[in-house]
């Protein structure tokens, strides 16, 4: 169980302000010129040997994509920030924003610093229109207390922080997507290769990082790798912000240790599932995009990559999804389905079909008005999406139902039966 | 720099009229400059989604074409390239609706916390169906896809702000309150701060200051 010492996010439920001075007394832009004037190697190296593997989804070792970056680089290098939180039952990098700002603009200057950047861009989706207001004031503090810019903290590093506002598309959570929707156009991914760190933002050399990554950077860099490393577990290290929703007593968001048993996190922190544990059904532990887990692997699972990548589903947002027996299973993966339909950008054609091939093939199986076959041939439907589209909106659109024909075939094939017999039953 | 605008706070009247010809406010231009320069030379473009939302807002809550012509000629765009953006992201109206925007979270988080019933509020005291404006062209209600508050769900977003932790009868409060021409306190309706869990928080206790 993790120790309130250990806990990065001190002001996640923002009792304080946000502001600099709060900042500071927390702890933030604390000895910052030094961290930069350890230089490049030490920063990308110490990232590296505390595992931090990235927030957004991916878990996509950071350190090493820091070290991707071109080390000579004639011109603009760019790192862009994905603040468009959008993934369904994800609400962490919100909190990040409206409570500790701070964090994560000294967390953008020492990224920058690790990889040579000359200016940043912060993506926030669009209808974080408060937090939007409250970021751009935090960054317009730190460019008057001479932390960014020219000389920033009074390193001889330059670094332009700026924020962009997004304008409502999932989509545009996806790198590349992203990088489309900043240079003015629609938020479309682009194949790769080249990946980012090549061609990027503008044709130059950019890395793109979650919010919550780059705001736990200042304090690995302050308390060290040793210390970051040491919470978790092997190969899934730190603290990690969780967002628990759904069928809980008390839904929250909370930092917790990264392995944490998925019971315990739901009961110490969220008061419990809703008419107590055996009254659980399913939960879908990273995000809609992974795979549900049912009440069976529940019961056991820990709260990490690659304790939930065993059991098939992911940690991906670790945005926590709870569902209790009163739960209409197929109707809340239907929606889901409905979700990634309406989000699709319609570039791939295995996507842009197959979206709505699975929402309303997904929405006769909650009403059981389907043949048994189809059930099938609905899995069928997801194998054509999975891995034939250029990112990974496909991908996740096909895993949630693949989930749960994995463990509830039983309930879509009741309700084929229980149909089909109130039909004979009326003729 | 500066905040990223929102433009000006309109009282909520009828719908903005269609126009034939579109300028931003000698103020909005000021703003308009002020994001033009985060971008380097040559790469205006990237300005055109902070330059829809400022003529959005200056024209009370949709963009006639005129408007996205006028942003397109601002950041020597081709028109079509500015068409293609103003269709592709939700946020952008290019038809009239009622100036307040009224979002109704129904993705899965919220749907089982009770989303059917902040909607069926919606509809009940605007007296509209979701993609419709309110019959005196005051409000324009949206079913919406996850708004990013799950752990506060139900969520409705009006007019730039969250409303969250709502029931039925809260929903109701808070639409009702708008309608009146009020601007309820936005954020969580069940008194507790921000995603802390309701009845008292369990972690940060031994952070001082």
């Amino acid at each position: 169980m993790l120790h309130d010492r250990d806990r990065i996010f001190t002001n996640l439920y923002g009792e304080r302000p946000w502001n600099l001075e709060a900042a500071r007394r927390r702890g933030d832009w604390d000895g910052t010129k030094d961290i930069i004037l350890k230089g490049r190697d030490w920063l990308v190296n110490e990232m590296k040997v505390s595992g931090l593997r990235g927030r957004g989804g991916a878990g996509f070792p950071t350190g090493l994509k820091w070290s991707f970056m071109p080390k000579q680089a004639d011109g603009p290098v760019y790192l862009v920030v994905n603040a468009d939180e959008s993934e369904p039952g994800t609400c962490k990098d919100r909190e990040i924003i409206r409570n500790e700002p701070h964090k994560l603009i000294e967390g953008c200057l020492l990224a920058g610093a690790a990889m040579g950047c000359t200016a940043g861009y912060i993506y926030i989706r669009g209808e974080f229109v408060q937090e939007a207001k409250i970021l751009q004031a935090a960054i317009d503090e730190a460019y008057a207390a001479g932390l960014l810019g020219k000389n920033a903290c009074g390193s001889g590093y330059d670094f332009e922080l700026y924020l962009h506002r997004g304008a409502g598309a999932y989509i545009c959570g996806e790198e590349t997507g992203l990088l489309e929707s900043l240079e003015g156009k629609k938020g479309q991914p682009r194949l790769k290769p080249p990946f980012p760190a090549a061609v990027g933002l503008y044709g130059r050399p950019t890395t793109v990082n979650n919010v919550e990554t780059i705001a736990v950077a200042p304090t690995i860099f302050r308390r060290g790798a040793a210390w970051f490393a040491g919470l978790g577990r092997p190969n899934n290290t730190g603290t990690k912000i969780f967002c628990i929703s759904g069928h809980v007593n008390r839904p929250c968001t909370v930092e917790e240790e990264m392995g944490i048993p998925l019971k315990t996190l739901l009961e110490k922190h969220a008061g419990g599932v809703r008419g107590g544990w055996d009254n659980l059904l399913a939960v879908i532990p990273g995000g809609s995009s992974v795979p549900l887990i049912p009440k069976e692997i529940c019961d056991t699972v820990r709260m990490d990559f690659d304790s939930l990548r065993e059991v098939q589903s992911g940690l991906g947002t670790a945005g926590v999804i709870v569902m209790d027996r009163s739960t209409d299973i197929v109707k809340a993966i239907a929606r889901l389905s409905r979700f990634y339909m309406h989000e699709s950008c319609g570039q791939c054609t295995p996507c842009r079909e197959g979206t709505g091939w699975l929402w309303r093939m997904m929405e006769r199986m909650a009403e059981g008005e389907a043949e048994l076959a189809e059930i099938d041939q609905l899995l069928d439907v997801t194998k054509e999406i999975e891995g034939h589209t250029i990112c990974a909106l496909g991908d996740a659109a096909a895993w949630p139902v693949q989930g749960l024909i994995r463990h509830f075939r039983g309930e879509l094939e009741r309700r084929i039966r229980d149909r089909k017999l109130l039909a004979r039953q009326a003729a | 720099m500066s905040g990223p605008s929102l433009g000006p706070k309109q009282p909520y009247g009828a719908m903005a009229p269609d126009v034939a010809t579109f300028a931003f406010t000698a103020e909005n231009l000021e703003e308009a400059k002020r994001i033009l320069a985060r971008y380097p030379a040559g790469r205006q473009a990237s300005a055109v989604l902070p330059l829809l939302h400022l003529a959005q807002a200056q024209h009370g809550g949709w963009l006639p074409k005129a408007a996205l012509d006028y942003v397109a000629d601002f950041l020597g765009m081709a028109r079509i390239r500015v068409y293609e953006v103003a269709t592709f992201y939700d946020m952008f109206n290019i038809e009239p609706v009622g100036r307040v925007q009224v979002r109704v979270c129904t993705t899965t988080p919220c749907w089982l916390c009770g989303s059917d019933a902040v909607l069926r509020a919606a509809r009940e005291v605007l007296g509209c169906e979701p993609g419709q404006s309110s019959p005196d062209g005051r409000f324009f209600l949206r079913e919406f896809e996850c708004l990013g508050a799950c752990a506060n769900a139900p969520v409705l977003w009006i007019d730039d702000h969250f409303y969250e932790d709502l029931t039925y009868e809260t929903a109701r409060a808070v639409l009702e309150a708008v309608v009146r021409g009020e601007r309820p306190k936005p954020g969580p309706q069940s008194g507790r701060k921000g995603s802390m869990p309701a009845g008292g928080k369990t972690t940060l206790f031994e952070v001082g200051e």
